[in-house]
């Protein structure tokens, strides 16, 4: 084991130059890869926000005996994909009108009758802000006799339905675009350092060496280039990140990071990149040898 | 020790073959020169016995081996119980003469307290203990070869392999350095010597197996036994 590391070391310290250029090419290749993760982070974040405007509304009839609605509210609390259920007064109705709605505001002034019914406000759980499950709970909501109508604007959620498939699959192809650019570059640069350490292959099987005692610190030695490109493009990002907080931008959410858990995750992933490649570049090698 | 019965090689880039009809026997503490023109396949038969190739028909024994049939993980106990030279040393540049002999102890997974007394032994024994820390580059090509050597030695092979190690070398370091191998055969090691230096064998006395175009042209014990 020791003989590993030395080697590992080694061979990081003889060939300095290529070492840190191999480095910067990972990190540079996951440094690409963590900027559309960033992107693809803040973009979900302001779906989130936008989705969170999900709403059902259900107009209740005039009349409706409060007993029997606070009962149904209770059932309809109950529903799986519902996370709150708010009752709004016919008053509160008009009050909320002629805060939303200024230039009617004196229209609504001039009726002497609320013409405004009152409703349940539905929020749904998330999950379940889609168009699907929207339209179901619309449904349920449909067979409470003393339900008159429900709204729930349905193009705008079928329409952020379409968005957010759009974004899965465009968010999808990219990244695995760049994940596998960085395979493609980090498999190279291990390559090249296979190739100029060639004789010193050439010479441990020379003299009894197994392919797995060969391959060993070329794994470790790769493992700890992807790890610390891994660093140097998490230290990037943040770099990037920081910037873009400092100009204030965002889209309307303030400017969302990596959390801890991504951020294990880039890193393990950088070593494993960094692993796979020289896996196969010095396993080619050997093959060919 | 060593035994080739019929055995046929040819490359798969083409041109004809590299070994035809080849069958001979080493026994246990020979000397054994392989001459020949260069491309008589002198060092495809080398090649053969550590396994870097495999003969296209006929048989390779090496050291109870056998070679058509060795798979990936005997060849590296193979070759623990070889050493092989060649003409350019195959020495790491980066490592001092005490290193690169290490590195054949330390990828075999030698134990580390035994490593430096088996590097000075082997040192002594080639007559450079006194260059352990020297860079390949600071050593003439004689002494390389004899570090080289060194190498094949410290794993303590039955069988060593030189595939013209006096290549490179003037006059007095191929005198200087076949004295070496000779000396190494009389403590019991099989030496198989590849070379095309034909007054070194001729003056040699010792056993001498000639190739010509792949085909095994003269067999000097094959003659001995014909005479007796």
């Amino acid at each position: 084991m020791r003989l590993l590391w030395r080697e590992a070391f080694l061979s990081f310290s003889r060939t300095r130059t290529l070492s840190v250029l191999s480095v910067t090419t990972i990190a540079f290749a996951l440094f690409v890869t963590g900027l559309f993760g960033l992107v693809a982070i803040n973009l979900r974040a302001a779906l989130g926000q936008i989705e969170e405007r999900v709403e059902i509304v259900a107009f209740v009839l005039r009349g409706t005996p409060s007993q029997g609605l606070a009962i149904a509210m209770e059932d309809i609390n109950a529903f799986p994909e519902v996370l709150s259920v708010r009752y709004v007064t016919e008053e509160e109705a008009l009050a909320q009108a002629k805060e939303d709605l200024v230039e009617f505001r004196d229209a609504y002034e001039a009726v002497q009758i609320n013409p405004l019914p009152p409703s349940l406000e539905l929020r749904l759980k998330p999950g379940y802000r889609d168009a699907a499950h929207v339209g179901e709970v619309a449904e349920r909501l449909r067979g409470f006799p003393f339900i008159e109508d429900v709204r729930y604007g349905r193009d705008w959620v079928e329409k952020l339905d379409r968005l957010r498939a759009i974004g899965g699959i465009v968010g999808g192809v990219i990244g695995l675009a760049f994940a596998l650019v960085s395979v493609v570059i980090i498999g190279v640069t291990i390559r090249i350092t296979v190739l100029q350490r060639a004789r010193e292959i050439s010479i441990m099987r020379l003299v009894g060496a197994t392919d797995w005692f060969i391959r060993g610190p070329f794994l470790l030695e790769g493992a700890i280039k992807g790890f610390l490109g891994g660093v140097l493009a998490f230290l990037l990002c943040l770099g990037v990140y920081s910037l873009f907080k400092a100009q204030g931008l965002g889209l309307g959410v303030g400017l969302q990071f990596f959390e801890p858990i991504h951020v294990f995750g880039f890193l393990a992933f950088g070593m494993l990149l960094g692993l796979g490649g020289s896996l196969v570049s010095v396993g080619r090698h050997l093959r060919k040898v | 020790m060593i035994r080739f019965t019929s055995v046929a090689k040819l490359y798969e880039t083409g041109g004809g073959p590299a070994l035809e009809r080849i069958s001979f026997h080493v026994g246990r503490g020979e000397f054994v020169f392989l001459t020949g023109h260069s491309g008589a396949g002198k060092s495809t038969i080398l090649k053969l016995i550590y396994a870097e190739e495999r003969p296209s028909s006929g048989d390779v024994r090496a050291l109870g081996f056998q070679i058509p049939r060795i798979t990936a993980d005997e060849i590296p106990r193979l070759r623990r119980r070889l050493g092989i030279v060649f003409q350019d040393f195959r020495l790491l540049a980066d490592r001092t003469a005490a290193e690169n002999i290490a590195f054949a102890l330390e990828v075999t997974g030698a134990r580390e307290d035994v490593i430096p007394q088996r590097v000075t032994r082997v040192l002594e024994q080639v007559g450079l203990a006194n260059k352990a820390d020297a860079f390949p580059r600071e050593l003439s090509g004689g002494e390389q070869q004899r570090i080289a050597i060194a190498r094949a030695l410290v794993n303590d092979p039955a069988v060593l392999l030189a595939d013209e190690p006096t290549g490179n070398l003037d006059e007095r370091a191929s005198r200087g350095v076949y004295q070496l191998l000779r000396d190494i055969n009389d403590t019991g090691t099989v030496v198989l010597m590849a070379t095309h230096n034909l007054e070194l064998v001729r003056a040699s006395g010792q056993r001498i197996v000639e190739l010509r175009d792949g085909t095994l042209v003269f067999d000097s014990a094959a003659d001995q036994e014909e005479v007796s």
